[in-house]
């Protein structure tokens, strides 16, 4: 039988993947997505928000035809310690109008409708094809190989997903260590889109974001998330496989009593459980990055561990779109070359370089080592929700002015001022 | 919200067990050396459990993470890979 030659074949239909078969599919070119789900979407799972900018630029206005849930308008940063929790918001309402900042979804539904853009530009979607194996040619990637199917190419983008086997078989990927990943635990709960209106104090069709860090993780380097859909919320909680390596609790106990907090509880009462997901995020960023290309071939979004936490912030998918967008343009640069050597793909490693991609990566480089201070898990949120703590509490006993409160709970929280001017200035020099 | 077990969660999901092969293979004999055994609570499926000292694992409710293959300290005890086409977790939401 005579194997099918492709111009570029995609391993996985998530954002990086479909956002390159979509542009290189509007060229004209011959492309296979191949995703090992039955449809596209279905393997894949996040905590729940988009930042738009990536996609829009892409596929301008994309919310008017994908199917998003809530532009994010409030961002809650929240400590949690036993009965106390220490709230921070803050509030954009320009979010909730064109063009949307972010935006949460639910992969299943928005991976088909990126996959489906890309199909209908022209590429083939295959779905409920694993690939095995890539097919080498004088130690270049020449094709893939699906059980007995052989599917050939002049490149192969593996945008297969954190623990990209295929980046690990073309020899650009290493095995990473549990320090290097988070594992994310996450339930979808159903509740009516008044319900979640009212209370999160929304109009309309706004949407929340909230992180929570302290003992939601038992002082685990981690945290909680929790985003607002249409009718459900998403939520759940990260902790560093590393953490989990030597805990002494289970992941899934710690999210049941995560629900219980009585932090949450109120949040999701009356809901209904629909989902119970888990997914690895590449958190190390950089220090995690494979070769990003070689001979035929180039890594993409999870794959590549382009993924930006900086604890007030965690961003995925946008990188991986836009890392979609560069692998499509190295692609038609070789093309134009007809030059699919790993020099003739370098212009990828120039793309994303000069996009915010490896722009935020590199700036942001030390962040992943800052979060991971066990002090930024315990001991913080001890301090500051202490603080409040004292600050509103009236008992009748003798009057201590703030500072002297400040100075108190400093003290009682073992941390040292030095200590706190350190991270403090660590913080915001690297976040 | 009542608290739920593993198994009535993982209850909710839709799965397409693949009764053929198993995706993910344990050398138990290897996992029997293992101290720590970080998969037991590890697996946000909890689908590793042990009793007497031995590991049992059942793949049929797998979310696919890939947890256990990273905290696995012991080389060579898991043999982990996705489930073939089309067969395993089908994320509704995701």
């Amino acid at each position: 039988m005579e194997e099918e030659k492709f111009a570029t074949i995609i391993v996985g239909a998530g954002p990086a993947g479909s956002t390159a078969a979509y542009l290189l599919a509007k060229e004209g070119l011959d492309v296979l997505l191949i995703e090992k789900g039955a449809t596209p979407g279905s393997k894949n799972m996040f905590g729940g928000r988009m930042y738009s900018h990536a996609l829009h630029k892409i596929i301008p206005n994309f919310w008017e035809e994908a199917p998003v849930e809530r532009p994010v308008v409030k961002e809650t940063i929240t400590m949690m310690n036993g009965s106390r929790s220490v709230s921070m918001d803050f509030q954009e309402v320009k979010w909730g109008t064109p063009p949307y900042h972010s935006l949460t979804l639910l992969r299943a539904d928005f991976d088909a409708w990126l996959a489906a853009k890309a199909e209908e530009a022209g590429a083939m979607v295959a779905c409920g094809i694993r690939v095995d194996d890539l097919i080498r040619e004088n130690g270049r990637v020449v094709g893939i190989q699906a059980g007995e199917d052989r599917m050939l190419a002049d490149v192969v983008i593996a945008a297969d997903g954190v623990n990209s086997l295929i980046a690990q078989k073309a020899g650009l990927g290493k095995k990473f260590s549990p320090k290097q990943v988070a594992t994310g635990i996450k339930q979808v709960i159903q509740l009516s889109e008044e319900t979640i209106s009212q209370r999160f104090q929304l109009s309309g069709n706004q949407g929340a974001a909230q992180l929570f860090v302290g003992d939601c993780t038992k002082g685990m380097h981690g945290g909680g998330f929790l985003y607002t859909n249409k009718s459900s919320i998403s939520l759940g909680l990260v902790v560093t496989a590393g953490a989990l390596q030597h805990s002494q609790y289970k992941i899934i106990d710690l999210m049941e009593d995560f629900k219980e907090n009585p932090h949450i509880a109120p949040l999701i009462e009356g809901g209904e459980i629909v989902e119970h997901s888990a997914h690895l995020v590449p958190e190390a960023g950089l220090n995690m990055m494979p070769q990003l290309f070689g001979d035929g071939i180039l890594v993409a979004g999870d794959a590549a561990g382009f993924v930006l936490n900086l604890g007030y912030i965690v961003r995925g998918v946008d990188f991986a779109i836009a890392s979609g967008e560069a692998a499509a343009k190295a692609v038609l640069a070789a093309r134009a070359n007809n030059n699919f050597s790993r020099q003739g793909l370098s212009t990828y490693q120039q793309l994303l370089k000069e996009s915010f991609v490896m722009k935020e990566l590199v700036a942001y480089r030390q962040a992943p080592q800052f979060m991971a201070n066990p002090r930024m898990f315990t001991s913080y949120p001890q301090l500051v929700t202490g603080l409040m703590g004292k600050m509103f509490t009236v008992d009748g006993g003798p009057p201590v002015r703030l500072l002297g409160k400040v100075f108190s709970q400093i003290k009682q929280s073992k941390i040292g001022l030095t200590q706190l001017a350190v991270d403090g200035l660590k913080g915001a020099r690297l976040l | 919200m009542k608290r739920m077990s593993i198994e009535q969660l993982l209850g909710i999901n839709k799965f397409a067990v693949d009764d053929d092969e198993a995706h993910i293979i344990l050398k138990k004999d290897i996992c029997a050396a293992c101290m720590d055994k970080p998969c037991t609570f590890a697996c946000p499926a909890g689908l590793y459990t042990e009793k007497d000292g031995e590991i049992s694992f059942d793949y049929a409710g797998c979310l696919e993470c890939g947890t256990c293959r990273t905290v696995c300290p012991k080389e060579g005890a898991i043999s982990w890979q996705y489930p073939r086409g089309g067969f395993g977790i089908n994320f509704r939401y995701g």
